[in-house]
């Protein structure tokens, strides 16, 4: 599946606080910070300290994000929280994140059984035509081994129903056509003023230049289908627990 | 044999000739060589040099590479005296080679104090000549002489405290018997100046503060003791107008940047052009660009000075001595340079913190486009229309030419809880900008789309702003641009390209991948009689010259 976010969601909850608003740049960037800085003592899901559940917007001794982001970046005294040295700008990446689990939580659906998660993943999905888990399935859509430390259950399930809400730049596809008419699609590498970097559905690395093009542009949708309909809830979750159980590659 | 030892005598001979002040201000009477950061004190990066045409410009290669060692962005721009080329490896080490062959004739390693806290890099743009000494600023704000023959420092004078954050970053201006720098660290709380110093003695003979002092004209501008921590910071070259004696700096952003509420007033002489008096410092006229500014649209870009035909009141065309400059805050502006009068200012990408002037040239703002606790999307974004990156006037085209950000914005938070501590950063906010990456080091590959911004060579009309015409890339664009009597342009951007453009037009005439991101002003010079083109790109310098089995050919 295309990694999306759920950028306009974010505005949604706790409209009692002062927020600002986040680009889905922001979330992410949060959540990378997040995940590798808080998850230890917060957990992944915010709730592992008493009393604090930051997936729900359960602070104890803040309300707005400039609570948050002093807290983030001084520490509680007296408490296990340290300071921490973050700039001003990535705490408020950390708080974009925060906001956007809380305002993302609940909406998911209850955890499946991520072994049965596998065999839709492998059979009923089809999912390994453009994605590729410890060596197994196609390089064209986002590799997916360690997914399950990358986004959270609520994104995963919201990428699998609606691909096209929103697509990273590092999963943006793009059409060119040379001027014999003959057209390739892939996923974006890289580009400049002169020359156009792709990944083709055949799996190869393929490199124009713009000057032998008739025509290049993105594409609007993501190549991803939509599976709204296509599995049953319960398949849904198991598929999603599974993709949540990928954490990266075995280590010997 | 003869003919070899008649080169190494003229060689020889050309070493003896000291750089003279007179020599400076007649740069473009021996184009071979650049013999001050923008290449003549009007600074219009523009050389008289034509043996490289649109013709024969495909046939350029690559003739030497000086690889630094140092993992900084290399922004200086190099000097060029008579076939040596001196340059600098960032932080401050000063480089003497060959501008033949590329061969180091020495180096002067300078290690800066670990006090030194330069904002946004340990970065140097250049150095300056005068006779055989060579003047050169240090980001622990150290303004230093140095042998042009040997390597060996002169002179070493504290500029200003670099515990404070004060830094020096750009190449030092020299007029006559003076050698002038101004202070970086806007976003450290310091209170900006230029200062000369004599060139012999390393004395300061005097010190313009671009916040001023109680009592002084200007002071009211900022509230309480804000102008203690008022920054406007110095950090490119300034120029200079024989007929004028007048010496002119673009000055920084006040700070705290983005938290206006704790300098309330226009924050003089912030963002602003000062023109002063070359032999006393003192303020002659003054033009503020952005009157209380909380988006970081430091106006430190290079002053260009140039004299056309301007149309009067009485609509006759007259030549009139004007200062043309492509402003971070997304405003192309033409000034007259004897008096500061405003004459025109246009925007040259988005703007939409302003909508017009009044009689005075003022900026008239929006309400309500202020950066907030909640963030506003401003156009131009942070990072502004254009940066500190060199622009070039063409006398023979008309045209100004600016490495532009197009399309693009930033969201401006302010916040309201930073207290000044001396060698802190102190900036009441922050922002995001619309290019992912935008900020950080430049990234290997470039994923986004227009709708996110894009650098672009833009060419304006100087006498009205309106666009000629515009070079497209993908990424944006850190690079300067130089260009030649031939309407040759030569620049680069983040792609990893060089190349060169027709400068009446617009066409790609010519690239090299130099594989790294041109973060300086390309340089021409030349030397046994061939045409040289010189860019630092990632950390090494290129140059180019055409091809000489080509021009054998020819003759």
């Amino acid at each position: 599946m295309w990694a999306v976010r759920t950028g306009a969601l974010v505005l949604v909850a706790g409209a009692l606080l002062a927020q600002r608003r986040y680009t889905p740049g922001d979330v992410q960037d949060g959540q990378r910070l997040f995940l590798a800085n808080c998850d230890a003592c917060h957990g992944p899901e915010g709730d592992a300290v008493p009393g604090v559940d930051l997936g729900h917007g359960k602070f104890r001794r803040a309300s707005s994000d400039d609570d948050l982001i002093k807290i983030i970046l001084k520490g509680i005294e007296g408490t296990a929280m340290p300071p921490n040295n973050f700039t001003n700008f990535q705490a408020s990446t950390i708080v974009a994140y925060l906001r956007d689990m809380a305002a993302t939580t609940g909406r998911g659906l209850p955890p499946g059984d991520a072994a049965q998660g596998k065999m839709v993943f492998e059979g009923k999905g089809a999912c390994l035509t453009c994605h590729r888990v410890k060596g197994n399935g196609a390089r064209l859509g986002p590799e997916l081994t360690d997914i399950g430390s990358l986004r959270r259950a609520i994104e995963l399930q919201q990428s699998i129903l609606d691909p096209d809400a929103e697509v990273l730049p590092q999963n943006r596809f793009f059409r060119v056509v040379n001027k014999a008419g003959a057209t390739a699609t892939g996923r974006l590498l890289n580009q400049d003023a002169f020359s156009i970097q792709l990944f083709d559905d055949k799996e190869r690395l393929l490199s124009f230049s713009k000057s032998d093009l008739k025509e290049y542009a993105f594409l609007d949708k993501s190549p991803m289908p939509s599976y709204q309909g296509r599995l049953s809830p319960k398949e849904l979750s198991d598929l999603v627990s599974y993709l949540v159980s990928l954490k990266g590659v075995d280590k010997q | 044999m003869i003919t070899r030892a008649v080169v190494l005598f003229s060689v020889a001979g050309s070493l003896l000739a000291q750089v003279s002040f007179d020599r400076i201000l007649g740069a473009n009477k021996e184009p071979h060589n650049w013999l001050t950061y923008s290449g003549s004190t009007m600074s219009q990066r523009h050389s008289p040099l034509s043996q490289i045409t649109p013709e024969n410009v495909k046939n350029l290669e690559l003739q030497w590479v000086y690889q630094a060692h140092s993992l900084e962005k290399f922004e200086a721009t190099a000097l060029v005296v008579d076939g040596i080329m001196y340059t600098v490896q960032a932080p401050n080490d000063v480089i003497a080679l060959d501008a033949n062959t590329g061969r180091v004739f020495w180096t002067y390693q300078f290690v800066p104090s670990p006090a030194a806290r330069p904002c946004c890099g340990r970065v140097n743009r250049g150095l300056a000549i005068l006779g055989d000494t060579l003047f050169m600023g240090t980001i622990d704000a150290h303004l230093i002489a140095i042998d042009a023959k040997n390597g060996k420092p002169l002179w070493d004078t504290t500029v200003a405290k670099a515990e404070s954050g004060y830094a020096l970053t750009h190449a030092p201006l020299v007029v006559k018997d003076k050698v002038i720098v101004g202070t970086a660290g806007g976003e450290f709380g310091i209170r900006g100046f230029i200062a000369a110093y004599n060139v012999r003695t390393g004395k300061e003979a005097w010190r313009f503060y671009t916040i001023p002092g109680p009592g002084e004209p200007g002071h009211e501008t900022w509230a309480g003791d804000s102008w203690k921590t008022g920054g406007a910071s110095v950090w490119m070259t300034g120029s200079y107008d024989p007929e004028l004696n007048l010496t002119y700096w673009g000055i920084g952003n006040p700070g705290p940047d983005y938290n206006g509420d704790v300098r309330r007033g226009d924050n003089l002489y912030s963002d602003s052009v000062v023109a002063l008096d070359a032999d006393t410092g003192k303020l002659k006229w003054y033009y503020q660009f952005s009157p209380h500014d909380e988006f970081d649209y430091d106006s430190v870009q290079v002053p260009v000075l140039a004299d056309i035909e301007w149309q009067g009141k009485d609509g006759q065309k007259r030549p009139r001595k004007l200062m043309l400059w492509a402003n971070r805050n997304g405003l192309f502006y033409a000034l007259d340079r004897t008096s500061g009068e405003f004459l025109m200012g246009k925007p040259f990408v988005d703007v939409t913190w302003m909508n017009g002037f009044d009689e005075k040239g003022r900026p008239m703002r929006i309400p309500g486009k202020v950066p907030t606790a909640e963030g506003t999307l401003i156009s131009p974004g942070n990072h502004g229309g254009t940066n500190w990156n060199n622009p070039s006037f063409s006398p023979r085209t008309g045209l100004f030419y600016v490495p532009a950000w197009a399309g693009y914005s930033s969201t401006f938070v302010k916040r309201n809880d930073d207290e000044y501590t001396e060698g802190r950063r102190f900036v009441g906010g922050f922002q995001r900008s619309s290019i992912p990456g935008a900020t950080a080091p430049p990234a290997p590959q470039n994923l986004r789309n227009d709708q996110e911004g894009y650098g672009a060579i833009r060419a304006l009309d100087a006498t009205t702003g309106d666009r000629k015409w515009e070079f497209k890339m993908n990424d944006v664009t850190d690079a300067g641009i130089l260009t030649t009597a031939s309407d040759l342009l030569f620049t680069g951007g983040r792609e990893g390209y060089f190349f060169a453009l027709n400068a009446r037009n617009g066409e790609l005439l010519w690239k090299a991948a130099v594989g790294g991101s041109v973060a300086s002003g390309p340089m021409t010079y030349s030397a046994n009689g061939r045409q040289y083109v010189a860019v630092a790109a990632g950390n090494s310098l290129f140059t180019f010259a055409l091809r000489q089995e080509q021009e054998r050919a020819k003759q």
